[in-house]
């Protein structure tokens, strides 16, 4: 797990209602920055259902670590978006792999956007990163 | 039996599921459109169908079997009656979808190259791509009906293109699940019936809030939902006119709906067996037809007017609030709100009453073609039935209020 993770899941750790929560998520996503129109491109779509979210993952061999860039059309799942970035950007394959990002969601009180009911696409990202991560390492 | 007076306070305490808190609000439930709630004697019905009576229909020699056979016939012919039909012109599937797909693949033979088949720009996906598939295989062309810009249909423009295109069937929709809006049949029923037109409704969102009579309207096929009318889901049927039904070939085969199998040849029964090929959902049935008496005690003028009172109460509420557009026409409707606020994602309004308790669909509701010609992406709809209150209102409304002040 990276610093920047702490962080920014600090606000939303200390927030002291549902509402405030959702509010510091939403302020979250406004941080990514902008992805360009010309990157949001059907196939950077992540299969979900009502929310549109773009990604590229990448890997960095320099410095051999994942670099994840993202977007989507809400605001709550920009925000779990870029949680997601901050949890995974920068890692190496072999500590990907070994991030839950189930378990932070948990203790975050977020788990229920990871249901596949939500149909978000919130879990399909991660499982992107994961499969890049996956592939890296073998 | 005489009809009861309508009390809305009773008639909630009939539905348990409504009475229930949800994170840690009580539950507003505004998504009847996608499903109803359950009264507790279609639960119970259920319940005791596999407790005391459970076994198979149409074949034991034996108590249970006969009487389950009974009980299972006997909704077919209280569901006929719901409908003004006759009982073998009920076929049971599980849904409207299965139903749309038996009827489409079971009249292919009857659909020639160059025929028409006019589907419109409201349906659900259920009603079009069956239709798409039936036109690809049988060399059909499909005509779409033309809409307003609004939504609704212009009736006498609707004619002179039935007129024009003289097609096979029309498949159409007797109420929009997204917008709510109610097509005027009678007029379009008329003006197909007359240049030879075979006419399929789709009454999933209709059955329940306009209970029609089929005969009256005149109609080749309809099809429903038991579960958008208080019935359990996996669970549907279709009306057909009966001769008609009994031309169709059979959509899927195997036990129970045949007449005669040797190694070679088989033949089938007659409509509605031919169709109901397997098992059926007995327990499904039993509690359907629990839910079909729990609604027709109920005095159908007064829940009518209930659920028009609760939806324009809140349409005038909604409109109120600034930024909001209604997709929805409100003067003709069963009682579902279509509305976006500014440019919003419908997703995290819908995800932010949820934390108010607050259900309501967020989406393009499986009709991309009518969210495509409104020119959206998707959005939010709230949609009620005769168990909904002013309460209900009042603290969607407000909860909506505070969401919006969240994003803003």
């Amino acid at each position: 797990m990276t610093n920047t993770f702490n962080q920014v899941t600090d606000s939303i750790k200390n927030a002291s209602t549902w509402q405030q929560k959702y509010r510091e998520i939403m302020l979250l996503g406004k941080t990514l920055p902008l992805l360009p129109d010309e990157l949001k491109i059907d196939d950077a779509l992540v299969p979900g259902c009502e929310s549109k979210v773009w990604m590229f993952v990448e890997f960095d061999l320099t410095e051999n670590a994942l670099v994840v860039i993202g977007d989507s059309d809400t605001r709550i799942v920009k925000g779990l978006l870029a949680l997601i970035l901050a949890l995974y950007n920068g890692l190496t394959p072999e500590q990907v792999i070994k991030v839950d990002a189930y378990e932070e969601f948990e203790k975050l009180g977020l788990i229920s956007h990871l249901s596949p009911s939500r149909g978000n696409g919130v879990k399909a990202i991660v499982e992107k990163i994961k499969i890049m991560a996956q592939q890296k390492t073998l | 039996m005489p009809a009861l007076e309508f009390d809305i306070n009773k008639i909630r305490s009939d539905f348990p599921t409504l009475n229930q808190t949800v994170n840690n609000q009580p539950l507003v439930y505004l998504d009847s459109g996608a499903t109803t709630q359950k009264p507790q004697c279609v639960i119970d019905t259920t319940v005791d169908f596999y407790t005391t009576k459970n076994a198979n229909v149409h074949r034991g020699r034996h108590f249970l079997s006969e009487n389950a056979t009974l009980l299972y016939e006997d909704v077919r012919t209280q569901t006929a009656d719901y409908f003004g039909v006759q009982s073998k012109e009920i076929v049971w599937t599980k849904g409207a979808t299965e139903s749309i797909n038996l009827i489409a693949n079971g009249i292919k033979n009857q659909i020639k190259t160059g025929d028409t088949i006019i589907i419109t720009p409201v349906e659900h996906h259920a009603n079009i791509v069956p239709w798409q598939v039936l036109a690809q295989q049988a060399g059909a062309k499909l005509a779409i009906m033309p809409l307003n810009e609004d939504g609704t249909f212009n009736i006498t423009r609707c004619c002179e293109f039935i007129e024009k295109n003289k097609p096979k069937l029309i498949a159409i929709t007797h109420a929009s699940n997204a917008l709510g809006n109610i097509t005027d049949l009678s007029p379009l029923i008329t003006c197909a019936k007359a240049t030879g037109s075979l006419v399929l409704i789709d009454g999933a969102q209709s059955s329940m809030h306009l209970r029609p009579n089929l005969k009256a309207l005149n109609c080749d096929f309809y099809v429903f939902s038991a579960h958008k009318m208080l019935g359990p889901t996996g669970l549907g049927g279709l009306y057909g006119r009966y001769e008609l039904l009994n031309s169709l070939t059979p959509y899927q085969t195997g036990g129970e709906m045949i007449q005669t199998v040797t190694m070679t040849h088989s033949t089938y029964r007659d409509a509605p067996a031919k169709f109901e090929s397997g098992t059926p959902n007995i327990a499904g049935v039993l509690g359907f037809g629990a839910a079909l008496n729990y609604l027709t005690q109920l005095n159908y003028d007064e829940i009518i007017k209930h659920e028009q009172n609760i939806f324009k109460y809140a349409a005038e509420k909604l409109k109120k609030i600034d930024g909001i557009t209604v997709y929805s026409d409100l003067n003709n409707n069963i009682g579902t709100l279509c509305f976006n606020y500014k440019d919003e994602h419908p997703y995290d309004l819908a995800t932010l009453l949820d934390g108010y308790g607050v259900a309501i669909r967020a989406g393009h509701h499986c009709t991309q073609p009518l969210m495509a010609h409104l020119g959206l992406n998707g959005t939010l709809r709230a949609s009620f039935a005769f168990y909904n209150n002013c309460d209900d209102v009042d603290k969607f409304i407000n909860a909506l209020r505070e969401c919006i002040a969240l994003l803003d």
